[in-house]
């Protein structure tokens, strides 16, 4: 609890000083716009939560949003129903998760390198489909190989919305607000429909992980993953749910990220999302070694990124050193996180 | 030591060297003395205080009174590389080699010939030189630039042993060095020692292996709680003899009320896991039974015990629970058929130190208090305080994290999750292990009342006297099989060694 404390008043401090930067900051418009980012970057940082949680890291989280926004835009380009469409890329990413999963618990490989591979794998085959003529196919099978044909385009592309009329739901889940404001009366506290979305899918993993048997068996597994396996704990498929739960996460991020856009370049959308994720969780107080972690500070720590994004834009900062700016933030907290432990250290060690 | 020329001078002698880590004893005024060209076999039982005085020895520790002598002189070992530079070394049970790295290499670790000045480039061919003289000393006839990853065991042994001999030693330990050779690699071990005693090189010899022992050494030192329990000369060294030395006390036996076994609840035949002899071991554990299992550190009881609980592969053999055919293969399925397992490690296998005693306990039994996955805190809460309560674990509550416990407590705490999990067959292995002795009286009623209850309780210990003191029987494993089974009449800690140590017939003469 102390270090959700803790990562609540690094939130706090960040907040004030971008409040004071610059009036442009206290606008509500800015207030929507960075609830907006914290809920679509929080979806992702639920599902490495997750998986930080069993001791494993998740890599391919960016290229998985860029296959799924790619994958999206190409089912309803070629008319296929916008609700098919969601559901085929959401199993997509439970299908990739799985396979993480099992290559990690079934093979014993690393969690780094299965999901680097991923990292390389989904995007490069993000492009490829992004280049396969699918009305070539289409013709194919009906008439016949047409003259001239080709199945490969010369090089990949952009693949934008394609009848947004028919995606209603899905806009309004992207770009509308709940209308808390509206009903009581203060127009700025209308929340963006992503940051609701966030926060109900951090209730669900609130109660999973806190209240329910399942959580207990990541936290213990993460922790000591020996000592679960004694205690009678199906370590294996635990490991691979948590994969699958954050894959998952990752495809419904990417359908968001083309309803926002609208238009995916495979070669550049999603880019550093995964890290991005991994920088949430570790600020909101995960362990890399696993077994620590807790949603509040994951909910503090995903907001953490977006707010010094905005600081460094309305303090002036020129954006080229956003990256250096982020990364100093970083090392400063875990520095002062060792050093607060350090200080604190009530006796029990991790075992081996 | 009457019997050895009084003119004569100890070349390594300890006098009066007693240790104590953390409050406990672990050795006692203990003298040792070794003469240049002697084998002297250092004996004693799981506990004893060997491996405390081997490293005193070598360095590694320092002793809180006493003193060491080389050659008639004092000296102060601060470190390993102190008694390395005195010309003592330790070859360890786990061998340190490179694997990586190929056998000159290791060979020259750390001081390693160089040219060119301060560039400090690796001299080959003077490697190769040190290298060929050194495994020339022990009679290895390999390419030195062989990987040492690609050796067999007993090679590397010997590898182990040129790198001691290049390092100029004079006075060599060895710690269980034949605890994974095969017999011609012992037999080979046994030559280059008879070799380096005819050079004039010191060689203290630690081996649980009685008939070993009795086939290389000059004079055997015992040990038994750490204090010296006895010595015996070249011609008074028989298996017997030693046995009598390591054991010593006549222990009346503290028995618990008599308990009728009933039916058989494990039945186990052929049992075989990666490192079983052809044949496997078969043995079964009747209700209302505490069957011991005995045997010296390496003979495989926590293999066999892990295997039955799914924890590493079984290759072969036939288990059934209560009549029920049961095929272990993970921890999860023995707990269903309640055959559970308290792990000799408990920091490691048996806790989740950070968390609570709460969760600690109910980690294995989630199933039963949750509902829709949903765990209800209140019924968490009463099963912790039951536990708490039956066990008497002493903590301030149940939110208390269980790497705040001491290890009686923490052994408790491990116990109470199992009898909350509906046990039917308890494997306890080493129980008492880092327990108080208070706690230990505890956990010894404890097991006597399960068993009353109809539990059948199969116990690992090395700690003899509570062997003799729970069993109704005792099965006593050696090198991974089964040497014997005692019943309740023919136990004793004699009986016990003399099948641990593997020699059953017993020898009569050195």
């Amino acid at each position: 609890m102390n270090r959700v404390l803790g990562v609540f008043a690094v939130v706090a401090i960040i907040y004030l000083g971008l409040m004071s930067s610059d009036p442009q900051a206290r606008s509500p418009e800015n207030h929507q716009n960075l609830e907006r980012r914290i809920g679509e970057w929080g979806i992702l940082t639920l599902g490495v939560g997750f998986v930080i949680l069993t001791g494993g890291i998740d890599l391919s989280i960016g290229s998985v949003v860029c296959l799924s926004a790619v994958s999206f835009g190409l089912i309803l380009e070629n008319n296929g129903p916008p609700w098919l469409a969601f559901m085929a890329v959401l199993s997509m990413g439970s299908i990739i998760g799985l396979i993480h999963g099992f290559l990690i618990t079934r093979l014993n490989l690393q969690p780094f390198i299965v999901t680097l591979c991923g990292l390389f794998i989904y995007r490069g085959f993000a492009q490829l489909l992004t280049q396969i003529n699918f009305g070539t196919i289409g013709a194919a099978l009906t008439t016949g190989w047409p003259e001239n044909a080709r199945l490969l385009r010369d090089s990949s592309r952009n693949i934008g919305l394609a009848h947004p009329e028919n995606l209603a739901w899905l806009t309004t889940l992207q770009k509308g607000n709940f209308p808390l404001g509206e009903w009581i009366g203060i127009v700025w506290l209308d929340i963006p429909n992503p940051l609701i979305l966030f926060i109900v899918l951090a209730i669900a993993a609130y109660i999973a992980l806190e209240c329910g048997a399942f959580g207990r068996r990541i936290h213990a597994l993460g922790y000591n993953e020996q000592a679960a396996r004694y205690a009678g704990i199906d370590t294996a498929s635990h490991k691979i749910a948590c994969y699958v739960i954050c894959s998952t996460l990752a495809a419904l991020g990417g359908i968001l990220f083309l309803v926002k856009v609208p238009s995916a370049a495979p070669a550049s959308a999603g880019n550093w999302y995964e890290l991005y994720a991994i920088t949430g969780a570790v600020l909101g107080g995960f362990s890399l070694r696993g077994g620590e972690g807790s949603i509040l500070g994951l909910a503090l720590g995903t907001a953490i990124l977006p707010l010094l994004r905005s600081l460094v834009i309305f303090a002036g900062i020129p954006s080229d050193l956003e990256f250096m700016v982020i990364g100093v933030a970083l090392l400063l907290g875990t520095v002062a996180d060792e050093l607060l432990r350090r200080g604190s250290m009530s006796g029990v060690r991790r075992a081996g | 030591m009457a019997d050895l020329p009084s003119n004569k001078r100890f070349l390594l002698e300890a006098r009066g060297v007693s240790k104590a880590f953390l409050g406990a004893r672990a050795l006692a005024d203990v003298r040792f003395g070794i003469y240049s060209g002697e084998v002297v076999a250092l004996i004693g039982e799981n506990g004893a205080g060997k491996s405390t005085l081997m490293k005193i020895l070598a360095g590694v520790h320092q002793p809180d009174s006493g003193s060491l002598w080389l050659d008639g002189n004092s000296i102060i070992l601060n470190g390993p590389e102190d008694a390395i530079r005195h010309g003592i070394v330790l070859i360890h049970q786990e061998l340190n080699l490179a694997e990586n790295l190929t056998i000159a290499e290791n060979l020259v670790l750390g001081r390693e010939p160089t040219w060119g000045g301060i560039l400090g480039l690796v001299d080959r061919a003077a490697t190769r030189v040190i290298a060929i003289n050194a495994l020339n000393r022990v009679g290895l006839v390999i390419d030195p630039n062989t990987r040492v990853g690609d050796l067999a065991l007993g090679q590397k042994q010997l590898v182990e042993i040129a790198r001691a001999l290049s390092l100029d030693a004079r006075v060599l330990i060895m710690d269980e060095p034949t605890s994974s050779l095969s017999h011609q690699e012992t037999e080979r071990l046994t030559e280059v020692i008879g070799e380096l005693r005819a050079k004039g090189v010191a060689i203290v010899y630690i081996s649980h292996r009685l008939s070993e022992v009795s086939k290389v050494a000059d004079r055997v030192i015992s040990l038994r709680d750490g204090c010296n329990s006895g010595d015996l000369p070249r011609e008074d060294i028989t298996h017997d003899a030693m046995v009598r030395l390591m054991v010593g006390r006549d222990l009346t036996r503290l028995s618990r009320s008599s308990a009728k076994a009933g039916r058989v609840l494990l039945s186990v035949s052929g049992l075989r896991h990666q490192a079983s002899p052809p044949g496997g071991i078969s043995f079964e554990v009747r209700a209302g039974e505490v069957v011991g299992m005995a045997g010296l550190v390496g003979a495989g009881r926590t293999e066999l015990a892990e295997t039955l609980y799914g924890v590493r592969p079984m290759v072969a053999g036939k288990v059934t629970i209560r009549d029920n055919a049961f095929q272990p293969g993970s921890p999860a399925k023995a707990i269903k058929q309640g055959l559970l397992l308290v792990p000799e490690d408990r920091r490691h296998h048996g806790l989740i130190l950070a968390e609570s005693i709460r969760s600690n306990i109910s980690l294995p039994n989630l199933k039963g208090i949750s509902s829709a996955g949903w765990v209800s805190r209140q019924r968490e809460n009463k099963m912790a305080l039951h536990g708490i309560a039956e066990l008497s674990i002493r903590t301030t509550g149940p939110e208390k994290a269980a790497g705040q416990l001491s290890g009686g407590n923490q052994q408790k705490v491990v116990l109470a999750r199992w009898l909350a999990a509906n046990p039917s067959v308890l494997m306890l292995d080493e129980p008492t292990r880092g327990v108080d002795v208070g706690a230990k009286s505890e956990i010894y009623d404890l097991i006597g009342k399960l068993v009353d209850q109809g539990l059948g309780v199969l116990m690992i210990s090395s700690d003899l006297e509570e062997v003799l003191r729970l069993s109704d029987r005792v099965l006593v494993l050696h090198e991974h099989g089964l040497a014997g089974e005692l019943s309740r009449d023919e136990l004793s800690e004699e009986a016990v060694m003399r099948l641990a140590t593997g020699t059953a017939p017993r020898r009569t003469t050195p």
